[in-house]
């Protein structure tokens, strides 16, 4: 087949398209696995902002471990307590993080690990109260990806 | 030296290849406080009157304030299970003589107290200076009659982590006097040569251009008073050589061995340009 | 990695009624299961601590649901309230069915 140039530079922007469509596609399938886990966490519950608060770094120096954190106001009685707070990267291939499911005996809804981000993004936490109430918190953490390996 | 020469073709070299931010430029060291459990390390040192740097920092010092904060517990520091590992082997009996290291060195906090700091070390029998790792497997091969092992094998880092421990806080104290003379000056050689397609050498980055950011990284002095170290992205603890290695690599070079000649000749030689800094090891780096 | 290890920080005493801080770190690869070999190019198939558990004196006070996200040697802080001296019992479970558990003692006054 006899191509030109110019049919040599449609070709390329097709795949470019297809490119950006076949991205958009993987994007819209992560945030879908997302939708599903929050509506299976709450319910289908709307989220509340307030009472649960996340803290992660500004920039994380390496996407392999981020140190995140997590506290829930709540009096944690037998019948008023934070019943569990899930953890989503809504950026990672598999948004889901984990899920940490509290009690009474633990005195304070708060928890702290390290996790793997692959890149900038959102990262969101959202709690379950033990009447089944749903509150929510989201931020924005910068991966730097570069620099010296080694 | 001549040092404008240098710089030219150093800028020209960074342009092209790495495209340092000059935006960014002396982003320093920051004014941080290292303190693990209590104790108060120092990170920063006033350089000796004839050497390279005038002031002689910790990698520590360059990090990020949340990997910063994974050295100052050791619970919160993710190498202290080898460094628990490392207190088992040190009396699990090993090799073909029924020994441990304990059965000639007693208690690792006592025996083990400086050895890291001053490492590596002249080996008279050898007549070669030795670094922690050889001296390990020359106890193992010699005393224990157990095989030699390799300088980033699980168990060896154990034993470097743990024994290391024993001298963190203390200055590094490296002697290069005498026999060991040839060794720094050979050391010296390797740090200021141009090689790899990117042809740089160890000076390029981490004496012409430390503080600055290498695209998202932050360029250190890479001094090696905290290895083995474990970086986050290695998820584990590797050796000074593996570093060395990692090094040459990026400016695409093509690597001496773990525990060759060359890489004992430029330990040695970096860590004299870490005198005076605390040992952290196992200290924690992005 | 050798085999998993777990680390605990659990304080040795506390007065009655107080909320503690609890460390816990196990050293685990965490392998996502979306890695691929460097030499063969396959991928590395899923091996994590998918579970992690707290007991304390046999009743659950904290547990996790891991997921790939987390990081390798899993490390894990959160709080407890103890009202009666007893043991912490912990729990991690792998995907390959091992289980690793360590406990700690507190006395409360």
């Amino acid at each position: 087949m006899n191509v030109t140039r110019r049919q040599t530079f449609m070709l390329g922007a097709g795949a470019v398209a297809f490119a950006t469509l076949g991205s958009q596609a993987t994007i819209a399938f992560a945030s879908e696995e997302s939708d599903k886990l929050i509506a299976e966490f709450s319910g289908g519950k709307e989220a509340t902002a307030g009472k649960i608060k996340l803290k992660a770094p500004e920039i994380a120096e390496n996407g392999n471990t981020v140190p995140i954190s997590f506290t829930v106001d709540s009096p944690m009685t037998a019948d008023n307590h934070v019943a569990s707070v899930m953890l989503l990267a809504l950026g990672n291939p598999g948004p889901a993080v984990g899920t940490f499911n509290f009690t009474p005996m633990s005195g304070e809804a708060a928890a702290s690990t390290r996790i793997r981000l692959a890149k900038t993004q959102e990262v969101l936490a959202m709690a379950k109260m033990s009447d089944g109430s749903i509150f929510m918190d989201k931020k924005t953490v910068k991966v730097t990806i570069g620099g010296c390996g080694g | 030296m001549g040092i404008n020469k240098r710089l030219t073709r150093l800028t020209l070299a960074t342009i092209g290849a790495f495209a340092l931010s000059s935006t960014i430029a002396l982003a320093d060291a920051d004014d941080n406080e290292l303190v693990i459990e209590g104790a108060k390390m120092t990170t920063m040192v006033e350089g000796a009157k004839d050497g390279p740097l005038d002031e002689v920092y910790s990698g520590w010092r360059f990090r990020s304030e949340e990997t910063q904060a994974l050295e100052t517990d050791d619970f919160d520091n993710p190498a202290f299970s080898a460094v628990d590992r490392g207190k088992e082997l040190w009396t699990t009996v090993t090799g073909s003589k029924g020994k441990s290291c304990s059965s000639c060195h007693d208690k690792a906090e006592d025996t083990m107290k400086g050895v890291r700091a001053s490492m590596p070390k002249w080996d008279k029998d050898l007549g070669k200076p030795i670094t922690l790792e050889q001296q390990i497997n020359e106890c193992r091969t010699d005393r224990l009659g157990a095989e030699k092992i390799k300088f980033d094998h699980a168990d060896m880092l154990a034993m470097t982590s743990y024994i290391g421990l024993q001298s963190r806080g203390m200055p590094v104290n490296i002697d290069t006097s005498g026999p060991m003379t040839e060794w720094a000056e050979k050391g010296k050689k390797i740090y200021y040569t141009r090689v790899g397609q990117l042809d740089m050498s160890c000076a390029n980055c981490h004496e012409d251009n430390y503080g600055k950011r290498i695209r998202a990284d932050h360029l250190s002095q890479g001094q090696i008073n905290g290895f083995p170290t474990y970086r986050l992205k290695w998820n584990g603890l590797g050796s000074v050589h593996r570093r060395f290695k990692g090094c040459m690599k990026n400016i695409r070079a093509k690597p001496f061995k773990v525990g060759s000649d060359e890489f004992v000749a430029l330990e040695l030689y970096v860590a004299s340009r870490g005198q005076g800094l605390s040992v952290e090891t196992p200290a924690v780096r992005n | 990695m050798a085999k998993s290890k777990p680390r605990v920080k659990v304080p040795k005493k506390a007065a009655k009624g107080d909320i503690i801080t609890i460390k816990t770190l196990i050293s685990h690869k965490m392998e996502s299961g979306r890695r691929k070999d460097k030499k063969t190019g396959e991928l590395i198939p899923r091996k994590i601590i998918n579970h992690f558990k707290v007991e304390f004196n046999g009743a659950e006070v904290f547990s996790a649901n891991l997921e790939p996200s987390v990081s390798a040697n899993p490390y894990m802080q959160f709080k407890a309230k103890v009202t009666e001296s007893g043991t912490f019992k912990f729990t991690w479970t792998d995907d390959d069915g091992s289980v690793y558990s360590t406990e700690k003692k507190i006395a409360v006054e």
